[in-house]
């Protein structure tokens, strides 16, 4: 295949960016979009050219590590990450347009890699569950009732990707908090911080910038993993509960 | 927890969601009275002049209508400030557009501030035309509003404000009343297909039935 990018260049966060033009051959439909550019970076730096840079770590969906909104989708055409997104979904001769993620809370650091501390912040504002340290447990000895377990499972399955962010009108975070509040709320592990988690998870999301929700659902849409965009609704009921509780810090 | 309410986008948003609503309540009650012009100006001034004398003997003339009154000016004013608020806070968090752009989102969805815009204007209008009759085309009469109501429609811009505000209605209430039931945590997977159901029937009956109204002046059959 024979493709033409077009792909976000910036030299660093302080820079102007633009997008740049390159010709890439010989790529094979089995190739993965990272493995394009790859192909694309080995070029460049024999060239002698700057590699374009771009996030990725397992390269097997598991991570949340790559990104790049392509042709306008977040993780492009398919419903999976990046990584997974294999060539043959595009034809001999397109023209692919490679962007950074694009919301104000998630700045861009280089060409295509943006900042995406913002999530570990919200994460350590309650996003975990305070145990006792020492041997595991006996897992039978807390019985979860198989709904719960599978809506927790549903949405432990966050790979804090940041694709909702992306693709989000807003720029709002609420599908990635929302899973991983729905997550830990259900489980009776989860219990003990129910209240005091979803309103400090909530007001760190907001203290990093990001935008509100107005259920335009274009992050469940995009999002790798399916996290369905009723997991907002959850994360409003907990809100509004730990509220009237007044729970609040 | 008010200020918590207020200083959080899930609270904010919730106060848009009560609101909305309220307003929705009123909308459907304002629409079904509308419609009481089809059985001739006696009636119709009859039941504008119950609305006052409403809650009588208990209360005094005019005094249910103002508690309404009050609470819809609260509802508009809380409604009108969060999406206000909300809406600037969620431009400055996507400061740079994708180069590549895609049709996003139910055109619903996308009309939610212009609707919304286009609505608060339509109120002051509607306030100055048809209760304090600044604005009004005919001679406006106090106590006479079967008249005044078929003066404002026998005019094209009466018309062509009111139908487009009533169109407006009915796609922010297609968006908004689902949206409420999320915001307020209501909505579930298993109830998805009927929320959106109900929103879309009660945006259409909202919209026909107030449309019925200038539609009866044009033809003619309200005189
Ligand atoms: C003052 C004029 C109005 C303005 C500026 C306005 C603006 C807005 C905006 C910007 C939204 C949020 C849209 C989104 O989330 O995408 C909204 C939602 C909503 N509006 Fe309005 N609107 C107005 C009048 C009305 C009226 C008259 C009604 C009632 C019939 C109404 C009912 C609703 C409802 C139920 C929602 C959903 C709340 C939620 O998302 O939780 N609005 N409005
Ligand atoms: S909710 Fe989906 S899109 Fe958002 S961070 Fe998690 S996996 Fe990625
Ligand atoms: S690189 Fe790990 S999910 Fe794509």
């Amino acid at each position: 295949m024979k493709l033409t990018l077009r792909v976000w260049r910036q030299k660093n966060a302080g820079a102007d960016g633009a997008m740049s033009t390159y010709e890439v051959d010989g790529i094979s439909p089995d190739m993965s979009f990272l493995e394009m550019l790859d192909t694309l970076n080995e070029e460049l730096t024999l060239e002698g050219e700057d590699p374009v840079a771009f996030d990725h770590d397992c390269r097997e969906g598991i991570c949340g590590a790559c990104s790049l909104v392509i042709n306008g989708d977040a993780h492009g055409p398919e419903r999976t990450t990046t990584c997974q997104l294999h060539m043959r979904s595009f034809k001999d001769g397109d023209t692919i347009d490679v962007e950074p993620w694009r919301a104000a809370a998630f700045p861009v650091v280089k060409d295509l890699v943006v900042d995406r501390t913002a999530f570990d912040r919200i994460i350590q504002a309650g996003g975990y569950v305070s145990v006792p340290t020492g041997s595991a447990p006996e897992a039978h000895a807390t019985p979860v009732p198989k709904p719960d377990a599978d809506l927790a499972f549903e949405h432990a399955e966050c790979i804090g990707c940041g694709a909702c962010v992306a693709a989000c009108p807003n720029g709002a975070a609420m599908l990635f908090t929302s899973a991983k509040i729905n997550h830990l709320n259900v489980l009776p592990q989860g219990a003990p911080e129910r209240e005091t988690r979803v309103l400090d998870m909530v007001a760190q999301m907001d203290d990093e910038g990001f935008g509100g929700c107005t259920l335009a659902g274009e992050c469940a849409t995009v999002c790798p993993k399916g996290i369905p965009l009723t997991s907002i609704t959850g994360m409003n009921k907990e809100w509004l509960r730990a509220t009237a509780k007044g729970a609040g810090r | 927890m008010a200020r918590t309410v207020w200083n959080s986008t899930v609270g904010k948003k919730t106060v848009m969601a009560v609101s909305g609503l309220i307003m929705l309540l009123y909308l459907v009650a304002h629409m079904l009275g509308n419609l009481k012009i089809y059985f001739g100006a006696p009636e119709f001034n009859e039941y504008a002049h119950w609305l006052r004398t409403m809650g009588e003997p208990l209360l005094h003339y005019e005094w249910a209508l103002w508690v309404v009154r009050v609470v819809l000016v609260v509802a508009v004013v809380a409604h009108a400030v969060s999406a206000y608020q909300l809406s600037r806070r969620d431009i400055k968090a996507r400061p740079s557009k994708y180069v590549h752009k895609k049709a996003r989102a139910s055109y619903a969805t996308r009309t939610m501030r212009w609707g919304g815009i286009i609505l608060a204007l339509f109120i002051v209008w509607h306030i100055l035309d048809l209760t304090t009759g600044h604005v009004h085309s005919g001679g406006f009469e106090e106590g006479k509003p079967y008249q005044n109501v078929v003066d404002t429609f026998s005019t094209w811009y009466g018309n062509v404000i009111y139908i487009v505000a009533v169109l407006a209605v009915g796609l922010h209430i297609r968006h908004g009343f689902w949206s409420a039931a999320q915001t307020l945590g209501v909505g579930s997977r298993t109830r998805d297909r009927a929320l959106k159901a109900l929103a879309n029937v009660l945006a259409l009956l909202l919209t026909i039935g107030f449309l019925a109204v200038p539609v009866g002046v044009m033809t003619g059959v309200v005189s």
